[in-house]
């Protein structure tokens, strides 16, 4: 084997605790990369991946300190060169592309400005040619119009369109050497799988060192050739994407696994109980030991070294061989299924909705301002105890639908209805007490929905105070039992939401949701912002909610594995406009609307054998086309003119299954049945 | 672009008008009027009321206040009732002063205060940013007479250096105010630099612990190109409606400042004027005052529009 790029040897760090002891976020790590190889670092939030990442290119986060170890680049440790040497280094041999783009491009200058700033910095391409090579670069990470991007700002480009600019600002440099850090969580499935091929091209082009931290395994499967499970800031498993994903070897990576939703699976994904330890929470044990189902005595006196097994991985575990008899898929938990042939709990009636509002302006001198929909003509009904998801890409209308119902965004047309036909105010001011306490919503991020100040107990009371005047004694009792409803007891009323963890909280927010007995949840991306072993947990309380309170939800998310896994019924979204809806089973298999196909194939699934299936030239947009098919331009299977100047009709299949496609069903199936086969 | 423009300053006009509204309703309010604080204890019977008929003050209050908006948009605002000399005159002298005194604390203040919230935000913790900042929280916390009276006693009384009072009349050309401004400016500027200092730090820090500050710090660019060209054009942005604040507050809110060191501004003259119950002067200054109010934010927002692309964007699609 050559010698390797990164060699991250018994690398310590730390910070210093509020009692002055060193708490330690990375503990002997061991990290290498050689030129070709791509590796893979996993863990959860808080399992230091990040750090190591960055620690690999000589740069610690405030507070942080280098403990123990060192950090070469193409042998050359990294801590002890100077300022110049790093800025050389950084940027131009060894590249960063950041998570989140969006935040990490300077608001004030204009894109140009900063690649150009890259090229300068560390290049040898003449100044005279600098705009040349940055049309060339952000050509090579196929951006459209890459002349007008230049001067372009940060906010004015998509996500998907800020990530490949924050490629190619890395690529400026000629980098040997890139590490990613989450390069593409946030993003659209389909700009995901995207990125992810152009990621693979470029390496294997340039035979680069690629170093790709993520915790989403999908992606991880798609673009390593090795990968390393991080947990509580230690190494626990190391081997070859196949091994690593297939049959792993350690009892945390094989939860991990099993807790991901997956597509093919009918059965809900398996949490993994407990949390991981915070910084200096490992005793002198195995840091996974108190949540492992293998652990014994031993594990938790003696902390165990990271072994090599014969195979070739590395792994840390007394017991890896016994690991391999846990399983790695489903909970056995069937999901609770509704049909669709109750009583409406909720209809949308012809519903369109817009953000633009008239201004105050136009409102006192009377004007009407030409209103564009961002949601049109949106018709479906969900029956009593059903689960209805939306999926769609970012800009497909599903949170504004959510909005719309939740009184946050008045229609400009149509009407909600609820349980009996009784329509809903548009606005949430307008609506009766009632009205209120049987529409609940959940946000995606618990940390802004929960009020910081407001213990569990004050943020459960301000429902049951509100809608059933509940005070003292029976208050707290009500509290209590909602509590232990969500898994959570009664000794978690007078903690803050700082005091627990990411899911906790999340289930302290659907306790509140819960507490106002609702007939109708609405949830928006719940479990987006939570690690996904902490999500399969979320899933499974919703699931049980569900079954035993007979609750209607309208279930929205990006991952349409997660929809999934909990709705009866999906409805497919593009631009504000329906594109498919029925019965999951159905409208997760064939025949598909052409869009749904799009996304289906883009869904990564967390095995190295199973490659996305993209369409061709794939560009999001930003607004529908005036007329037709809202989905004519980025359409595979587009017939011709028909589709530009018409709206499809719904095609019909059974149960309730329509597509909305020119197309007909017969032929919708013939070409994708075509298609699987080659 | 032009109809924002035209709209903010529409709406502009509109807070004036309302204000005037409520200065005229107020002084409309208070027992007496002009004629009986003119008249002082005279004010009784026929003289009282020849006077009223002179001034007009016997019409309605909505013609009253008609005739005196509209006088005002003129720039003539009747003339004060003690000596019956032009208020436009009175106030433009006064006013001209205040701008004398707000211009030269600006010019000193505004870019010492970013220069040094720059270096303490920059150095956060060390021993740089402790020293500065505790004498920040001093020149903030230390009221203007007290800083004013101990200023004075050390440079006038005890150095003998500076004049610690002005004589200069009102309506002496700008020139001659020096050196008798200088102690003035001194204390305003400790106060405002003070202020500005503190946003500026806390705007710098949060700036350069953001993500694009990493990311260019890994992008390898060097540490002082990336204060000047990523971090201070965006930690600026917040600064310039706190320094727009601070020009208002300069021109009609240093009264105590004006009073120590008897400078002849228009803060001072409020004060004078309630005192002599000369209300059109009031209702002149008041209106003034929030004229400029109303115009100083109006620029400040169209200047972090122009400054903040972000900001640019949204307005451009709004037309």
């Amino acid at each position: 084997m050559t010698q390797p790029v990164i060699d991250i040897k018994d690398v310590s760090i730390g910070f210093d605790g509020k009692s002055g002891e060193t708490l330690h976020v990375l503990r002997n790590v061991d990290m290498s990369v050689s030129e070709g190889e791509s590796l893979g670092i996993v863990g959860e939030s808080g399992s230091g991946k990040s750090t190591l990442a960055l620690a690999a290119m000589g740069y610690l986060k405030r507070g942080l300190r280098l403990l123990d170890g060192s950090v070469s680049f193409r042998g050359e440790d990294m801590f002890s060169r100077s300022g110049p040497e790093l800025e050389k280094i950084r940027g131009g041999e060894l590249a960063l592309i950041p998570q989140n783009s969006g935040q990490s491009l300077t608001p004030t200058l204009r894109i140009g400005a900063q690649i150009i700033e890259a090229l300068r910095l560390h290049s040898s391409v003449p100044p005279a040619e600098y705009s040349t090579k940055a049309i060339e670069l952000l050509s090579q990470v196929r951006l459209p119009e890459p002349e007008a991007i230049l001067s372009r700002f940060p906010h004015e480009l998509s996500g998907g369109q800020q990530q490949r600019v924050a490629i190619a600002m890395a690529l400026a440099g000629e980098p040997h050497t890139l590490l990613l850090d989450e390069p593409t969580t946030g993003l659209d499935v389909t700009t995901q799988a995207h990125i992810l091929e152009l990621l693979r091209d470029i390496a294997r082009e340039r035979s680069m060192a690629m170093v790709y931290v993520s915790h989403d395994l999908g992606a991880i499967a798609r673009v390593c050739d090795r990968v390393m499970v991080m947990y509580a800031g230690e190494v626990v498993l190391d081997g070859t994407t196949r091994q690593v994903l297939k049959a792993p070897v350690h009892p945390y990576a094989r939860g991990l696994l099993a807790s991901i939703p997956r597509l093919a699976d009918r059965q809900l994904p398996v949490a993994l109980d407990g949390r991981p330890p915070a910084p200096g929470g490992v005793g002198v044990g195995c840091s996974f030991a108190d949540r492992c189902a293998l652990s014994e005595d031993r594990c938790r006196a003696e902390r165990p070294e990271l072994t090599t097994l014969p195979t070739g991985e590395q792994v840390r575990c007394y017991f890896a061989d016994r690991a391999l008899e846990l399983s790695l898929r489903g909970s056995g938990v069937e999901p609770a299924v509704v049909r669709a042939d109750g009583e409406a709990a909720l209809s949308l009636n012809t519903l369109s909705i817009s953000y633009q509002q008239p201004g105050l302006l136009d409102r006192v001198f009377g004007r009407d301002a030409a209103i564009v929909a961002t949601v049109d003509d949106i018709q479906i009904s969900v029956a009593r105890g059903e689960t209805l998801g939306l999926v769609g890409e970012s800009g497909s209308g599903k949170s504004t639908i959510l909005k719309s119902v939740a009184g946050l965004l008045p229609p400009v047309g149509g009407t909600i209805t609820v349980a009996g036909g009784t329509p809903l105010a548009p606005m949430v001011e307008r609506r009766s007490a009632d009205h209120l306490r049987r529409v609940q919503l959940i946000f995606q991020n618990p940390d802004d929905s929960l009020n910081p100040r407001h213990t569990v107990a004050e943020i459960l009371s301000q429902p049951l105070k509100l809608y059933f005047g509940l005070s003292g004694e029976a208050l707290e009792r009500r509290s209590a039992e909602i509590l232990d409803r969500v898994r959570l007891g009664a000794h978690y009323l007078d903690r803050l939401p700082s005091q627990l963890s990411g899911g906790e909280k999340q289930r302290v927010a659907i306790a509140r949701a819960f507490a106002a007995d609702p007939d109708l949840v609405l949830c928006d991306e719940v479990t987006s912002a939570l690690d996904v072993s902490v999500q399969a947990a979320v899933l499974d309380l919703l699931n049980e909610l569900k079954e035993t309170q007979g609750t209607t939800y309208v279930f929205v998310s990006h991952d349409l594995a997660v929809v999934k896994a909990l709705s009866d019924r999906v409805a497919v979204l593009y631009q504000g406009r329906l594109c498919e809806i029925g019965p999951s089973e159905q409208v997760y298999s064939a025949p598909s609307h052409p869009y749904s196909e799009v996304l289906l194939g883009a869904v990564l699934e967390p095995d190295p054998d199973v490659a996305p299936v993209l369409a061709a030239d794939d560009v999001v947009e930003s607004s529908p086309p005036a007329a037709g098919c809202p989905f004519q331009r980025r359409c595979p299977r587009k017939i011709g003119a028909i589709c530009d100047t018409d709206m499809p009709p719904w095609q019909e299949t059974n149960n309730g299954h329509a597509i909305r496609c020119h197309h007909t069903i017969a032929t919708l199936t013939q070409l994708q049945e075509e298609d699987a086969r080659a | 672009m032009l109809r924002m423009l035209l709209r903010r300053m529409a709406l502009g006009a509109i807070t004036v008008a309302i204000v005037s509204i409520i200065i005229f309703s107020g002084v409309e309010l208070l027992p007496g009027d002009a004629c009986t604080a003119f008249l002082e204890r005279e004010a009784k019977g026929k003289l009282l009321e020849n006077c009223r008929e002179a001034q007009g003050l016997n019409r309605g209050p909505f013609e009253r206040y008609f005739d005196w908006a509209a006088s005002a948009i003129r720039g003539d605002f009747g003339v004060s009732a003690n000596g019956q000399k032009s208020i436009a005159e009175l106030v433009g002298n006064r006013l001209k002063n205040s701008l004398l005194l707000a211009s030269s604390s600006l010019a000193l203040g505004v870019p010492l205060a970013i220069l040094l919230g720059v270096i303490t935000g920059l150095w956060r913790d060390r021993p740089i940013d402790l020293t500065l900042s505790t004498i920040a929280i001093f020149a903030m916390t230390i009221p203007e007479f007290v800083s004013a009276t101990v200023l004075i006693l050390l440079f006038s009384v005890w150095l003998g250096w500076l004049p610690g009072i002005v004589l200069t009349p009102a309506h002496a050309p700008a020139v001659e105010f020096f050196p008798e401004i200088i102690l003035p400016v001194i204390v305003l500027t400790m106060v405002m630099t003070a202020h500005i200092l503190r946003m500026v730090r806390s705007s710098v820090i949060e700036v350069m612990a953001g993500d694009y500050v990493q990311m260019a710090t890994l992008k390898g660019v060097p540490y002082w190109r990336i204060v000047f060209r990523h971090a201070l054009p965006n930690a600026l942005l917040p600064a310039i409606n706190v320094v727009a604040l601070t020009v208002a507050w300069l021109l009609g809110g240093v009264v105590v400042i004006e009073v120590v060191f008897n400078y002849p501004g228009l803060g001072r003259m409020i004060i004078d004027s309630i005192s002599d119950r000369d209300l059109p002067v009031v209702q002149a200054i008041a209106l003034i005052v929030a004229t400029v109010y109303v115009g100083v934010n109006l620029s400040a927002d169209l200047l972090t529009m122009f400054a903040n692309p972000r900001l640019r964007t949204l307005y451009m699609r709004q037309k």
